[in-house]
C-alpha cells in the first residue's frame, strides 16, 4: 500500500531526475515476469543471448507488461479481472506510479506505449458487461486523459500501426463474471479484430463467423502492417479449430491451418504470437501442447518444435526468443532450439519486447 | 540487487531416478505389446476381414494401446492420435470412411498410402466403425470394404511399430535430459517432471472426456460421446487406462504409494457398480450418478498421485500450461 506520502514523494522523485533510460539497467531487449521457487514474484529485462540485465522484484504475480520505449520503466497489469496497474521503475522494482481503474472498469489483459513514450493505451471492459474499451494515460505522471471504445467485448490485447495513426484491437468476446472471470457467453461470444484511429473512431473491423467461439487474444505485428492474431478456443474440446491468422488492412483475414494431429496437439490454446526476427514467418505457443507452430507469412504450415510448458515468444535477430515455464530461455531458429539458459523460476505467459 | 542468482549456465540438477524404470518396466514394454498386438490385428484381417472375426484381436489392441496410449510426448506427441482419434467432435470419422467406401478410393487399397489419410479414417476408432457400426460393419468377404479393413490394420500395424521404434530411440532423450546437446529436456529434473505430467493427464483426459463428455450436463446427457461405445468399452477404458498411469506413477517413483494404489482398488470396486459398461444408460439418474461417482473417484486417484509422488519429488505440473491468460 503507497501511502500518500510515498507517493508524493515518488512523484517529486521521477520528476525531479532526467529520464532514466534502459542503457541504465544494461540495455535488456525483452521484459520477463518470473515467479520464484519461495512463491515470490520478479520481473526481468532479458537479452537476446538470454542472459538477465537486471531483475526487480514484482509485488503480485502479474498478467502482462509493457516496455516503455526509452524510460527504464515497466507497466504491469493485475490479474483478471483487474483494477490496478503498476508502473515500475526497473532499477530497483520501486513503484513509481499506482493506475487505478475507473469506476466501472476493468483492467483485462495488456497495454502498449506509443512509439514516443508519452501515451500509455491500457485494454479495459465495463464491469457489468465486459463491453471493451482503451484507456489512455499521459506518462508524465500516468493521468487518465482520455477513453475510447475497443468496440466489441472483452478485449485484451493492442498495438500501435506501424502509421503511428491507428490502433489494432484484439477483442476476445468474452463476458466474464464481475467477481470471478466466469466465462458467460462462450454459445454467443464474437470476438473481433479492431482498428481505430487514435482518437478511436472504428477504421475496420473482421470477425471470424465460422469459428465465432475462437477468442483473439494475442497480437503480432510486423513493420509493413501485416497483423497475426493467436486465438484460444471456448467451444467443445477436441474441435481443433485454427489457432492463428493473418490479416493486413481492407483484405480478408487469412486463417493459418495446421494439419488435424497437430492442431490437436495444440489443445485448442495458443498463449503467445510472434513474427521471427527478420518478419519472414510467424509462430504461436501452446504450454498446454508444449509446443509451438511456426508458418509463413502467408499463413503456410512450417512444422512444430516440442518444449515443455513454452509460452512467451517474440522476435529474435537470430529467430525467435521463447520462454517456458521450467525457466528455460531459448533461441528458435528454424525448427531447431539452442537452449540460451535456464532460470531457477518459472517463466510468465509473455515475453515482451522492449523496443518494439 | 540488480543481478539475482537466477540464471544459471544449462546444468543439471539430480534427480532422475525412475526416467530409465519408467521406461523399462512400464512404457517401451507398452509399446512392443501394442505392436505385437496391431501386427496380429493385422494377420487375422488377412486371413478374414469379417467383423465377427476381428473384433476379438481388435480388443486385444485396443487393450495394449491403453497401457501407453495416453502418452502424449516424443513419437505419441501427434503420434498417438493417428492411432486413436477421438473425441471426433466433427464426424470426421465416419465422413472420412463413407467417402472412401462410396468411390472405392485406390488408397484404401494400399497400407503405405493409407498413411497419407487423414487421422480421422485410420487407427482404432476407424475400425471400432467398421466392425461396430451398422453403416459400415455389414460388409462381404470379397468387398471394397474388407480390402480397407485390411488395410487399415495394416497401416495400424505400420503405425504401432513406427511408434514402437520411435520410443527406443526417443527413450535415450529422455535418459540424456540435462546433458549437453539435449535441446528438449535442459536438467534430469524436467525428465522426471514430463513423466510425472503423463501419469496425471491420463487420469485428467478421463475426468474431462472419457467421463466427461458423456455425462454432458445433468439436464443434458450425451450419451454417444462415450469413447468407444459401440464396443462397450467406454467404462473399460477408464479402468485400463487408471491401471496405466499409476504403473506409471509407481515406476517414476520407485516407492510405495499407499494412497494411490487404495484409490484405485476404490475405483475398480465402484466400477463394478455401473450397470451398463457403455454409458448408454445415463439418461436414468442412479446410472448417472453411479458414472459420477467413477468419475470422483478418477480425479481422486489424480490427487493421490500428487500428494505421494508429487509432494514428495517436489514436482509439479506446468505453470503456464496451468493458469492461462
Amino acid at each position: 500500500m503507497t501511502t500518500r506520502r510515498a507517493f508524493i514523494a515518488s512523484l517529486l522523485a521521477a520528476s525531479a531526475s532526467p529520464a532514466v533510460g534502459w542503457a541504465s539497467v544494461g540495455d535488456p531487449t525483452y521484459l520477463a515476469a518470473a515467479r520464484m521457487p519461495d512463491g515470490s514474484y520478479m520481473l526481468a529485462g532479458l537479452r537476446e543471448d538470454g542472459s538477465a540485465a537486471f531483475s526487480v522484484p514484482l509485488p503480485a504475480r502479474g498478467h502482462a507488461a509493457a516496455a516503455h520505449p526509452s524510460r527504464a520503466e515497466a507497466v504491469g497489469f493485475a490479474r483478471r479481472p483487474g483494477t490496478y496497474a503498476l508502473v515500475i521503475d526497473c532499477r530497483d522494482g520501486e513503484v513509481l506510479h499506482r493506475l487505478e481503474a475507473p469506476d466501472e472498469r476493468q483492467f483485462n489483459g495488456h497495454g502498449t506505449f506509443s512509439p514516443d513514450g508519452r501515451l500509455l493505451y491500457t485494454v479495459e471492459q465495463r464491469v457489468a458487461d465486459s463491453e471493451g474499451f482503451i484507456g489512455v494515460w499521459n506518462t508524465d505522471g500516468y493521468r487518465r486523459v482520455a477513453e475510447f471504445a475497443s468496440h466489441g467485448v472483452g478485449p485484451h490485447d493492442i498495438r500501435v500501426m506501424p502509421d503511428h495513426a491507428s490502433l489494432v484491437i484484439a477483442n476476445g468476446g468474452i463476458q466474464t463474471d464481475k467477481w470471478d472471470r466466469a466465462k458467460l457467453n462462450t454459445d454467443t461470444m464474437r470476438p473481433s479484430l479492431v482498428y481505430v484511429d487514435l482518437d478511436g473512431a472504428l477504421l475496420e473491423k473482421r470477425d471470424l463467423p465460422e469459428f465465432y467461439q475462437n477468442s483473439i487474444r494475442h497480437l503480432a505485428l510486423r513493420a509493413d502492417g501485416l497483423v497475426g492474431f493467436a486465438m484460444q478456443w471456448e467451444g467443445e474440446a477436441g474441435y481443433a479449430p485454427p489457432l492463428l491468422a493473418l490479416h493486413r488492412r481492407g483484405e480478408e483475414l487469412v486463417l493459418c491451418e495446421a494439419p488435424l494431429e497437430d492442431e490437436l496437439a495444440m489443445d485448442g490454446y495458443a498463449g503467445s504470437v510472434a513474427f521471427c526476427g527478420d518478419g519472414s514467418e510467424i509462430a504461436i505457443s501452446s504450454p498446454r501442447g508444449g509446443r509451438l507452430h511456426r508458418f509463413s507469412d502467408t499463413g503456410v504450415f512450417l512444422g512444430a518444435v516440442s518444449r515443455t510448458d513454452v509460452c512467451g515468444l517474440a522476435p529474435h535477430a537470430g529467430g525467435y526468443m521463447a520462454s517456458d515455464g521450467l525457466g528455460g530461455v531459448l533461441l528458435v531458429r528454424g525448427g531447431a532450439v539452442k537452449p540460451l539458459t535456464i532460470a531457477q523460476a518459472a517463466w510468465d505467459n509473455h515475453l515482451i519486447p522492449i523496443h518494439a | 540487487m540488480r543481478h539475482l542468482a537466477l540464471l544459471a549456465l544449462i546444468a543439471a540438477t539430480p534427480a532422475s531416478a525412475g526416467v530409465p524404470e519408467a521406461l523399462d518396466e512400464v512404457i517401451l514394454p507398452g509399446f512392443a505389446g501394442f505392436a505385437e498386438a496391431a501386427t496380429a490385428l493385422s494377420v487375422a484381417a488377412s486371413a478374414d476381414c469379417t467383423p465377427e472375426s476381428l473384433r476379438a484381436p481388435w480388443n486385444a489392441a485396443f487393450d495394449a494401446w491403453t497401457q501407453i496410449g495416453d502418452i502424449r510426448i516424443g513419437p505419441s506427441e501427434t503420434g498417438a492420435l493417428g492411432v486413436a482419434f477421438w473425441p471426433d467432435v466433427r464426424g470426421f470419422t465416419p465422413r472420412t470412411l463413407g467417402n472412401l467406401i462410396k468411390t472405392e478410393a485406390e488408397v484404401g487399397t494400399d497400407p503405405a498410402a493409407y498413411a497419407e489419410v487423414s487421422i480421422a479414417g485410420r487407427g482404432l476408432f476407424a475400425l471400432e466403425r467398421m466392425f461396430y457400426d451398422a453403416d459400415f460393419s455389414g460388409y462381404e468377404a470379397d468387398s471394397y470394404s474388407c480390402t480397407l479393413v485390411q488395410t487399415m490394420t495394416a497401416e495400424l500395424a505400420a503405425q504401432a511399430g513406427a511408434l514402437d521404434a520411435g520410443w527406443e530411440g526417443f527413450s535415450k532423450v529422455l535418459l540424456s535430459a540435462g546433458e549437453e546437446g539435449n535441446t528438449l529436456y535442459l536438467s534430469e529434473g524436467e525428465a522426471m517432471d514430463v513423466l510425472y505430467t503423463q501419469a496425471l493427464s491420463g487420469l485428467e483426459f478421463s475426468d474431462v472426456a472419457r467421463l466427461g463428455n458423456p455425462l454432458g450436463s445433468f439436464e443434458r446427457p450425451r450419451p454417444t460421446r462415450a469413447e468407444a461405445w459401440r464396443s462397450e468399452r467406454s467404462l473399460r477404458n477408464v479402468l485400463l487406462t487408471a491401471d496405466a498411469s499409476v504403473a506409471l506413477a509407481h515406476a517414476v517413483g520407485g516407492m510405495p504409494l499407499p494412497v494411490t494404489d487404495a484409490a484405485l482398488d476404490r475405483l475398480h470396486e465402484l466400477a463394478e457398480r455401473v450397470s451398463d459398461p457403455s454409458f448408454q444408460d445415463i439418461e436414468d439418474p442412479s446410472a448417472r450418478l453411479r458414472v459420477e461417482i467413477v468419475q470422483q473417484q478418477v480425479n481422486a486417484i489424480g490427487e493421490a498421485i500428487k500428494g505421494e509422488l508429487g509432494a514428495a519429488l517436489g514436482l509439479t505440473a506446468g505453470f503456464n500450461s496451468q493458469d492461462g491468460d
